[in-house]
């Protein structure tokens, strides 16, 4: 083995504190150390020449840099190794800028000391890398849509003009989702299904959409551009157009069902027969027999629609089917449930029928103008803001964003149609801040429809004439209004789709505190989630109206356009691996892993699925054997850097090893030093790719190495990529320690923090209470170190 | 099976009717109620400030009696304490849950009763209600000698036993417990809005005006929704609604009285117990002429 | 209240008064979003000079004057409104919180003497005790 090592003065930076004389002087000087050269700057091309000519020359296998922190040029010297035909994961990275020379700017000599012992550490890494490989994986143009709503719709619509194969999924017999329900939309007034129908149309005929619609997500497997979905296609009781006697459409079914059941597509104010089909405008337009109701399908000797077709086009006998699609990106646009008020006992959902909900009101308003309506709305109506939205008593905390304006739609519409009705809002914020809402707002007052700032305590029912009586303070003039109306609506607000659980949690999709889904970034990845290749779209993510939703809609299209236009993608090699002449098959490792990448193999050997690891590591303290173990942070890797880390140590001296995850602390680490700001300098930061990498033994092992204290820093729950990470770090913890109290240790030495990345003064503080902590303790005995460990590992 | 029960001290008073028809139910159902051997106020109303700790004295010494009553044996492990009256009910459990939720707290309370043995936590206060429910009413329904046939009962909850959310025995807004108590009992639970409203509590004592109002208010609400009886677990709700239904018919003048009854009384009844027990002589409007005509009597 | 239009100051004495509710109650008046669930459902509101709402703003301008309102006294703990807060703020908490300043200043809202004797006789002993302690410093 012939290893190289560069010592970057970083133009002073470093070399103006790190006394790299004597780091060349007191460094491992193994006999396999072949070249030791110091530059002006490392990262610039001249830099760069001297590695690539050394390993030309001098024939080097193993590259080691003391320069700035990973994060700025690991890619740089990576690439440099490449070129000169070295595998680029060869070489290993000692922080001297960040965690030494600037960190510790005011105590020269502990820097030196400090870049000594993370130098040994990356030379004793490097001795026992070995060459990895990164697998390329071919990207197809396939996109899953789940959700056929208007969010899916129009995510749908544009992938399919790109060029890209869509799956457009959705759960009911019709595609438009809950936009299908609306009457006229605000502030506009133009009516939803005539803007939405041309849509549902264009994604029926478009060649690149495979609509599949009363199907089910039966299950999700997959992340990282590589999805496999199981999907539960419901039969329809009425056989499709491939069969000769196929439906015509002729409706004499219809006439001739003798079951009446009220119509979800009219919110139940108007019924429907067994066999329908759900709207005017649904797409697929085609006659489905329900068979919650249907006579025939319940046991029933009932064949009034079989009597009457021409076609005989039913077929009592089908069966849901069940197929399966392999996609490379999915949009989620499961969009929501309206809030079920009959949550809210005060207000006789449910129970008094003049109470209706917002949806209801929808398609009341939309018949209003009819000749004979199936429900008529009587002379004063009152519309009830924030009903299952900003209520903690029901843990909606959240404003659902578009009660206010659909209310005052709804009002509009009504005042319209009828003028002569009397109709109140009360409200407690009136929330107008869309483009023309204000405006919209101010037509409704002008109207004469009356806005009252109190929200309504509790309603009572007249049980003769089912008026109900609607008690409130009007907040503005402190009086106590006590009042009948003939119907009260409920601006319910908007909670995430119940049934799109399954698929969230079979895609580990985050879900923000509000229940709903959760993008990656709040600012600027908002469609994204943190799975590759899953993004999200329409009310799925929170709240919005319909041009928020199509602006949303089209963005995850064009995210996934962008995900898919690499045609390839690398994978990260530092995947996790089996020995398996280790393995014993006990499968322990099956039910830890988050991601479900492990496997058990034909031979009843665990092994790894490389597109599904994501190389957190938390599989590797579950193996009691020791088969699993992680590329590029091996077991024998770290111990060795633990070991290398604590050498210079003298009696008397004082170290704490911190294992900080590369998402958060490690980075932490590297900010308060771009800061120059101070801190104990007795801690020595080894870069692991997440808390829960570090097993119990590691953890015991640096202990029984010299180390007086170990901290494993990771990133919070929320905004970690790893967000099951801290569970696993905790436990390895709470392993250690009772492992450390059998040796008489104490447990304060060991402990782990969440460090989000910009936590500085937290680190700083954590730093420095940690030396002071070693310095009360004692120094671990020598026969309680030996105790800790089995060396034999 | 033997339960602690902590009386109170209205129910030694104008609400002995409760307890003792209380007693001697739960001895049908094969539970004996051994009163606790000392016992002080409850505390009732104890401050709802947070910096008033030391009106939980009083109910703390209550629930460490509890933990006396397993020690000596009077008990066998059984840490819940059986209540019948709803502010008793109410004030212990919300002293309880305090103390459960502010170890500290507890430590303090402890150190004021630093001569005896501490209160460790470990009391369950329950309502009578709560016991018939874990017992099951379909196995109260089973030892119903005389269903209550025909009688249509408004099930009246008041405040104590439902608020807070956090001690109340059932939904605060849609309790359901006593309806279903009173179709154990096979009589017919009424449903009216009046359930959960307030009678006007100790107003009673120098306002009376308000209890006089919203009695009115709360057994109209009763009478329209069809019931012919209003129960309860609370003696302060029965005093207000019963006994100033006197006052109530003084002031209004198209009001029709309406019996008040604990709770305790019908279940006696539908048990088969007789006279004394019942204690029906306690109650201001005779319910004895409704009963009879329903043949109860 | 008065009946004629008054102007507040803000004053670090309004916050001081605000600050001390707060401490006493253990409730963030702050965050009462004046929705007016708590006074319309009040069980008692028409017996009150100034709404529960009402009397919570008085508290966060820290008007002091609010010690007096009969609605601090009329408020019987009956919860109506903890339940129902949709901020889960508890207004008994407040109002207790209110009266307590007054109780400790040994000023009673109650006087035993008029009570006469016929009702002392039968009313609940629970009526009495609960009548004492919420008005009696």
């Amino acid at each position: 083995m012939k290893v190289g090592v560069y010592l970057c003065q970083c133009g002073g930076n470093i070399s103006n504190v790190v006394d790299l004389d004597a780091v060349e002087k007191y460094m491992d000087n193994g006999d396999d150390i072949v070249v030791i050269k110091q530059s002006s700057h490392m990262c610039s091309g001249a830099g760069q020449k001297l590695i690539t000519d050394d390993i030309a020359a001098q024939k080097l296998d193993r590259v080691v840099i003391a320069s700035c922190s990973p994060q700025f040029h690991e890619k740089t010297f990576r690439a440099a190794l490449q070129k000169a035909g070295l595998n680029p994961y060869l070489l290993e990275i000692a922080n001297f800028r960040e965690h030494c020379s600037w960190a510790h700017k005011d105590k020269p000599e502990d820097a030196t000391q400090k870049s000594i012992d993370l130098l040994n550490a990356a030379i004793a890494k490097a001795r026992l890398d070995y060459p990895l490989e990164e697998t390329k994986m071919k990207l197809g143009n396939e996109v899953l849509v789940i959700g056929a709503g208007i969010a899916g719709i129009q995510a749908a619509l544009d992938l399919a003009d790109t060029g890209q194969k869509v799956y457009l999924v959705e759960r009911l017999p019709t595609i438009g989702g809950n936009m299908a329900i609306l009457t006229k939309t605000f502030p506009t007034e133009d009516c939803a299904s005539c803007i939405l129908s041309p849509k549902m149309a264009a994604a029926q005929a478009h060649p690149n959409i495979t609509l599949i619609t009363d199907a089910e997500i039966e299950h999700i497997l997959g992340h990282r551009l590589h999805f496999e979905a199981i999907i539960k296609v419901n039969p329809r009781y009425v056989k499709p157009e491939i069969d000769m006697d196929e439906c015509i459409g002729c409706a004499l079914c219809e006439e001739a069902c003798p079951v009446e059941t009220p119509n979800y597509w009219e919110q139940g104010i108007v019924n429907r027969k067994a066999i329908y089909i759900p709207a005017p405008h649904a797409i697929p337009y085609k006659y489905l027999i329900d068979p919650e109701t249907c006579l025939n399908l319940n046991g029933g000797s009932c064949n009034a629609c079989v009597d009457v077709c021409p076609q005989k086009a039913m077929d009592f006998d089908q069966r849901p089917e069940t197929i399966k699609v392999e996609v490379d990106s999915i949009v989620v646009a499961t969009g929501f449930d309206i809030y079920d008020a009959t949550e809210k006992h005060v207000f006789g959902y449910g129970k008094f029928e003049n109470v209706v909900n917002g949806l209801e009101m929808e398609r009341i308003v939309d018949h209003i103008m009819e000749k004979d309506p199936p429900r008529q709305v009587g002379k004063r109506v009152a519309f009830v803001q924030c009903v299952g939205s900003r209520d903690e008593q029901i843990g909606r905390e959240y404003c659902s964003r578009v009660c206010c304006m659909y209310s005052v739609k709804l009002a509009s519409l009504l005042k319209q149609a009828k003028p002569g009705t009397d109709i109140y809002i009360f409200y407690t914020d009136l929330r107008a801040f869309g483009k023309g809402f204000e405006e919209y707002y101010k037509r409704a007052q002008k109207m004469g429809i009356k806005f009252i700032r109190g929200k309504p305590a509790h309603f009572t029912e007249d049980p003769d004439t089912k008026k109900v009586t609607v008690l409130v303070e009007d907040t503005l003039s402190r009086e106590i209004i006590e009042s009948e109306f003939d119907l009260v609506v409920l601006a319910v607000g908007l909670g995430p789709n119940r049934h799109s659980e399954k698929v969230a949690d079979d895609l580990k999709l985050a879900r923000s505190e509000d229940g709903f889904l959760k993008e990656a970034h709040p600012k600027y990845r908002p469609v994204d989630t943190l799975v590759e290749g899953v993004f999200l779209a329409g009310v799925a993510q929170g709240p919005k109206d319909i041009p928020d939703t199509v602006a949303q809609a089209s963005a995850a299209a064009a995210k996934v356009i962008v995900a898919l236009a690499q045609k390839e993608f690398s994978l990260d090699p530092m995947l996790a691996f089996v020995h398996p002449e280790l393995c014993d098959g006990c499968e322990k490792c099956l039910g830890v892993c988050p991601v479900d990448a492990i496997v058990m193999n034909d031979d009843d050997k665990a092994g790894i699925k490389e597109t599904l690891c994501i190389g957190c590591g938390a599989c590797i303290s579950s193996c009691p054997t020791g088969a699993i173990d992680l590329n590029g942070y091996t077991n024998e890797q770290l111990f060795a850097e633990v070991e290398a880390a604590l050498k210079s140590k003298k009696p008397g001296e004082r170290r704490a090893i911190v294992f900080g995850d590369s998402g958060s602390t490690y980075r932490l680490a590297d900010t308060v030093g771009v800061r120059k700001m101070k801190y104990a300098t007795d801690s020595r930061v080894l870069m692991v790719p997440s808390g829960c990498r570090v097993t119990p033994k590691l953890i015991l092992f640096a202990l029984s190495k010299g180390a007086d204290a170990v901290l494993i820093g990771d990133s919070p729950v929320k905004g970690n990529r790893f967000e099951w990470a801290w569970d696993f770090t905790s436990a390895n913890v709470e392993s250690a320690k009772a492992k450390a109290a059998e040796a008489g240790i104490e447990g304060e030495r060991i402990f782990s923090i969440e460090f989000s990345a910009g936590d500085l003064a937290k680190f700083i503080e954590t730093m420095n209470d940690l030396s002071d902590k070693m310095a009360r303790l004692e120094p671990i005995p020598d026969d309680k170190k030996s105790s800790l460990f089995d060396l034999k590992r | 099976m033997k339960i602690p029960y902590y009386p109170g001290c209205t129910l030694k008073t104008t609400a002995r009717n409760m307890e003792i028809s209380a007693i001697e139910s739960a001895k049908i159902l094969g539970i004996e109620m051994i009163e606790l051997p000392r016992w002080n106020c409850c505390g009732v109303v104890a401050s709802l400030t947070s910096d008033d700790l030391i009106s939980h004295l009083a109910p703390v010494r209550n629930l460490m009696r509890v933990e006396e009553m397993n020690e000596e044996g009077l008990v066998e492990n059984e840490y819940r304490m059986l209540t019948l009256c709803s502010m008793c009910f109410n004030t212990l459990r919300r002293s309880n849950l305090r103390m459960a939720e502010n170890p500290e707290d507890l430590i303090s309370i402890n150190d004021v009763m630093y001569l005896e043995k501490g209160y460790d936590g470990k009391t369950e206060v329950i309502h009578f209600f709560e016991l018939l429910d874990s017992i099951g009413f379909d196995k109260i329904e089973e030892k119903v000698k005389k269903p209550l046939t025909g009688l249509k009962i408004a099930p009246y909850y008041g405040c104590m036993l439902l608020r807070p959310k956090e001690v109340g025995i059932d939904s605060p807004e849609d309790p359901t417990i006593i309806q279903r108590f009173i179709s154990s009992i096979g009589a017919e639970p009424v449903p009216w809005e009046a359930k959960t409203i307030c009678c006007g509590s100790y107003h009673t004592v120098s306002n009376k005006d308000i209890v006089i109002k919203l009695a009115y208010e709360i057994i109209t609400n009763a009478r329209k929704h069809g019931a012919e009886a209003i129960i309860t677990s609370c003696p302060l709700c029965a005093f207000n609604l019963d006994d100033r239904q006197k006052e109530v018919r003084e002031k209004y003048l198209n009001f029709e009285p309406m019996p008040v009854l604990y709770f305790s009384q019908l279940l006696a009844l539908a048990l088969g117990l007789e006279g004394e027990t019942l204690g029906l002589e306690q109650n201001y409007i005779d319910p004895k002429p409704l009963l009879k005509e329903k043949g109860h009597l | 209240m008065t009946d004629k239009i008054k102007k507040i100051r803000l004053t670090d004495r309004n916050v001081k008064f605000l600050e001390k509710v707060e401490e006493i109650s253990g409730e963030s008046i702050t965050l009462c979003d004046q929705c007016g669930t708590c006074s319309a459902g009040c069980p008692f509101v028409e017996e009150m000079d100034i709404t529960p709402s009402q009397l919570m703003r008085e508290v966060l301008l820290g008007q002091e004057e609010v010690l007096r309102a009969r609605t601090t006294w009329i408020c019987a703990s009956c919860f109506t409104c903890t339940v129902r807060c949709p901020r889960m703020l508890d207004v008994s908490k407040v109002a207790e919180a209110l009266r307590q300043i007054g109780l400790r200043q040994a000023i009673d809202e109650i006087d035993i003497n008029i009570i006469d004797r016929e009702e002392y006789r039968k009313m609940p002993t629970i009526a009495l005790v609960s009548a004492y302690r919420k008005l009696t410093g």
